[in-house]
């Protein structure tokens, strides 16, 4: 291999170390993401204009106009999605390159026919691709709330076990028949786009986030098998880095959620299972309230906390909850946000969101600092958040959700929950918390009844 | 079994390399505050793009007259740049808010 075009693979890989580092760093979180795209980049146009080979003009152009187009396209997306839609788009962006990887194993298969080591990586290339493209896409679908049933075959975990062995025989047969024959490599993909589905279509809307991460380890994991392919040392390196940090950040999601990884994975959460449970706690009459009562309340309180869920992200409520908070302050009470590690749709996507609307970060406390202050707390304001204040988590060990750390709302003097209805949350259970003697509900988006809520305040 | 040892033989740096980079990966993301999270995952993933250089080879190695190749070449490209800059660009979009309101 040209000798710059190494020491180029070789820059591109530091910078990729150096930048994953950054990130792990608030302060220098920014400067190692531009550290690790430039990085990108010089790869990219390295492997385009240092190549050895003689390759005819229009092969470039056509290179050319495809990162054009995709640059252009991410670029576009990047620039347009909320930030609400945040996990979704990680999700897609995620199955383009699994996509990219099982394409490139389908290609090299034609060319590499009979050499053994190199037909079990671009198996595997494949294999693992195609079920991060499926599978993110399905993950996408469920986020994107286009797919909220999940759908749940009889004996699923018995039929996706079997079906991903019969993936590795069929996987392995093809290696040891050492076939050169095309239409096998398509029924490979097809497998294996089948299993990606099946994978992630039992799992719970909740549990998305989790997914979508081991998903994204499996794409660093897909790069460095087509860089084993290619011995390519910057894919390789790149892929496997992604591969073992999106591995430990899946770890730290699942210790955030309080759940195992082959939990999540095999355990049905928020199913039909769970909606039969014990319904008999959660019985009795809701409290109603309006927006009027709640401005009261939170004018003669002295400490109020605001727990923010991902309703409030949906209903695009983050800017008229800032508004809120600094009427309150102005008026001389304490307000603060409690953060709960999962709140929102992934960690640390809540405190995204109220970033962008300016609050102070010094106002978002997380779970550990706040919960022995709720004692103090005149006012809870709930809004659209549900499974992290149910008690349930606490006192009832049937609950799917048992033993979830909680933010410790009941604490409170009282609770205004804001929701759009008595529906459940995402996990897909009951919350005894709304029939608490302690608790009004605030019925109505939360966009809308906070700026009620707010327009009465201001009256006031 | 023989195949197996000569693949050892064969690639041991390769095995090395392997091994050492996921350690490094481990050690790099362990202790990460939950606050970054998701910026993480996003920039993580905009790195797993990387396998965009595998799908530029395979334009450039194709046979100029094997038009599946070539094509099939050309949405990896596609598919591959959408998950680099979009990844970044979202990633920088973020950690931009996270900095506005340092001051």
């Amino acid at each position: 291999m040209n000798i710059t075009l190494s020491i180029i693979y070789l820059i591109a890989t530091v910078t990729f170390v150096i930048g994953l580092k950054l990130l792990g760093h608030p302060e220098t979180a920014k400067k190692g993401n531009l550290i690790a795209a430039s990085g990108m980049g010089l790869a990219i146009i390295g492997t385009i204009f240092l190549h050895e080979l003689e390759v005819p003009g229009f092969v470039y152009i056509l290179i050319g106009s495809a990162i054009l187009i995709g640059a252009i396209i991410g670029w576009i997306i990047s620039v347009k999605v909320a930030m609400t839609k945040m996990p979704e788009l990680v999700s897609l962006f995620n199955g383009f390159g699994g996509a990219s990887a099982a394409l490139i194993g389908i290609v090299e298969f034609g060319s590499n026919a009979g050499d053994t080591t190199q037909i079990i990586t671009i198996i595997a290339a494949i294999i693992i691709g195609s079920i991060t493209f499926s599978g993110s896409m399905i993950a996408w679908a469920k986020l994107n709330g286009t797919m909220w049933k999940d759908i749940r075959l009889p004996k699923y975990n018995l039929i996706n076990n079997v079906f991903f062995l019969g993936l590795l025989v069929f996987g392995a047969y093809i290696v040891w028949s050492s076939t050169d024959n095309n239409f096998i490599i398509y029924l490979l993909l097809l497998a294996a786009l089948v299993y990606g589905i099946l994978f992630v279509i039992p799992i719970g809307g909740a549990d998305m986030p989790v997914v979508i991460s081991l998903l994204n380890s499996l794409t660093g994991i897909a790069a460095a098998i087509t860089g084993i392919l290619y011995g390519n040392m910057v894919m390789l390196v790149g892929g496997i880095l992604v591969g073992s940090a999106g591995l430990i950040l899946t770890f730290a999601m699942c210790v955030a959620m309080n759940r195992s990884l082959t939990n999540v994975i095999f355990g049905a959460f928020g199913g039909d299972e769970v909606a039969g449970g014990p319904t008999g706690k959660t019985g009795g009459t809701v409290k109603k309230a309006n927006p009027s009562d709640v401005a009261v309340m939170m004018n003669y309180s002295n400490k109020v906390v605001i727990v923010p869920g991902y309703g409030l992200a949906v209903a695009q409520a983050q800017h008229v909850i800032h508004e809120l908070e600094e009427l309150l302050t102005k008026r001389g009470i304490d307000v603060s946000y409690a953060i709960h590690p999962v709140a929102g749709r992934m960690p640390g996507h809540m405190n995204v969101l109220l970033a962008e609307s300016n609050v102070d970060y010094d106002k978002l406390i997380d779970m550990d600092d706040i919960n022995p202050q709720f004692k103090n707390t005149d006012v809870v304001l709930v809004v659209g958040a549900n499974d992290v204040v149910n008690p349930a988590a606490h006192n009832d060990p049937s609950s799917p959700i048992y033993g979830m750390p909680i933010l410790d709302v009941e604490d409170a003097k009282s609770i205004i929950i804001n929701k759009r209805s008595m529906n459940p949350g995402y996990a897909g259970i009951e919350n005894e918390l709304f029939f608490n003697q302690k608790t009004s509900m605030l019925f109505g988006d939360a966009k809308a009844t906070i700026q009620e809520l707010l327009t009465e305040l201001k009256g006031m | 079994m023989t195949g197996f040892i000569e693949f050892i033989r064969n690639n041991l740096e390769l095995i090395y390399i392997l091994i050492l980079a996921i350690f490094i990966g481990v050690e790099v993301i362990k202790n990460i505050p939950a606050v970054l999270h998701t910026p993480l995952m996003s920039g993580a993933n905009a790195l797993s793009g990387v396998v965009i250089v595998g799908a530029i080879l395979v334009m450039l190695n194709a046979d100029p007259e094997n038009y599946i190749a070539l094509s099939l070449g050309f949405i990896a490209v596609v598919l591959g740049i959408i998950n680099v800059v979009g990844g970044f660009a979202v990633t920088n979009r973020m950690l931009q808010m996270f900095k506005k309101k340092k001051k």
